[in-house]
């Protein structure tokens, strides 16, 4: 009993965020497929300001993190792990294959969800879709460039 | 303040509230942002795992409640701060996506498109099924998406991340000007 108390008390502070995420989305539109279509026809500049205003917010206080070594609220070291570049393929082959199913259907993986909550329920069958293609890249990784 | 909660909000409120997302979860308790990773542990719980999926998919318990938020989150968006009015798009993508035939402009998304019924239709098929299939696959085979590299990635100033969004823009801009045309 104790043990789930903990789980729930560990988890709690996430299901914040994410609710905290999902009224954002919701609010500032990048869960609407005309935004995204706004974006990759240039044609206004929310999306731009949003990432890029989110990017520098979380670039400084990275680099905050990183260079006084400030440690996690439980008092570990905050390890940020670099990516591996490698030939690079994977980035590359990878981000094309996302953008084109990003534009089609006008949600990454996190506003497909809140779309969910929103009111779009049919955001479930492209989960799930999602799901399957994510499966099908764990199925095809070992014949896959990288 | 009511009034300003049902307004959309405007890109320098709404980028800043994300990008403090990346720090909070590195400080409440070191997770680096990444929501496509979530897809990846739902494949973990299913029966019939290749090596990919082979792993404890409850180490991720702490991002598939996040996303379990997001869906709330978006819930509350749309009963207790829900703007009446469509989206303020501009009028050139309106214009654009009319010459494509989108004929519904009244809520966040074209309900022509995104609908049980749209199911029916191919172009439907191919919006919501082939494109979700598509963000499934390109965002681990790309090893994230829009959270995990353009955001936590750029922010990180990682050079993979940044191949990577460009390579999200070059399929966003082909879909958009290629594929859409024909399936719309």
């Amino acid at each position: 009993m104790t043990e789930n108390k903990n789980t729930v008390g560990r988890l709690l502070p996430y299901l914040l965020v994410g609710i905290y995420f999902g009224i954002i989305f919701t609010k500032s539109e990048v869960i609407s497929w005309f935004r995204i279509q706004e974006m990759f026809r240039f044609q206004a500049f929310h999306m731009y300001g949003i990432i890029g205003s989110a990017v520098v917010v979380a670039a400084l206080s990275v680099q905050i993190i990183k260079r006084y070594k400030i440690r996690s609220l439980d008092g570990s070291e905050i390890h940020i792990p670099p990516k591996e570049l490698g030939k690079g393929t994977r980035y590359w082959a990878g981000g094309t294959i996302f953008g084109l199913g990003w534009a089609l259907t006008g949600a990454c993986p996190g506003p497909m969800f809140a779309l969910v909550g929103y009111g779009v329920p049919v955001m479930l069958v492209a989960i799930a879709a999602a799901v399957a293609g994510t499966y099908t890249y764990g199925v095809l990784r070992p014949r896959l460039p990288h | 303040m009511i009034d300003f909660l049902s307004q959309p909000w405007p890109w320098y409120v709404a980028g800043p509230l994300i990008g403090i997302v990346v720090p909070a979860l590195f400080l409440i308790g070191g997770k680096q942002f990444g929501l496509s990773e979530n897809l990846r542990h739902v494949c973990a719980m299913l029966p019939g795992k290749t090596d990919f999926f082979n792993y404890d998919w409850k180490g991720g318990a702490w991002n598939l409640t996040l996303l379990a938020g997001i869906v709330i989150g978006g819930w509350i968006g749309a009963t207790f701060l829900a703007n009446p009015d469509p989206v303020a798009l501009s009028e050139a993508t309106k214009g654009d996506l009319a010459l494509l035939g989108v004929t519904r402009f009244d809520g966040l998304v074209p309900s022509d498109l995104f609908s049980w019924e749209s199911l029916a239709s191919l172009r439907g098929i191919i919006l919501v099924i082939v494109g979700g299939f598509l963000v499934g696959f390109g965002s681990r085979y790309a090893g994230g998406c829009t959270s995990g590299h353009a955001i936590s990635g750029l922010a990180d100033l990682q050079l993979p991340s940044l191949i990577a969004v460009i390579g999200f823009f070059a399929g966003g801009l082909i879909a958009t000007f290629f594929l859409l045309p024909i399936i719309l």
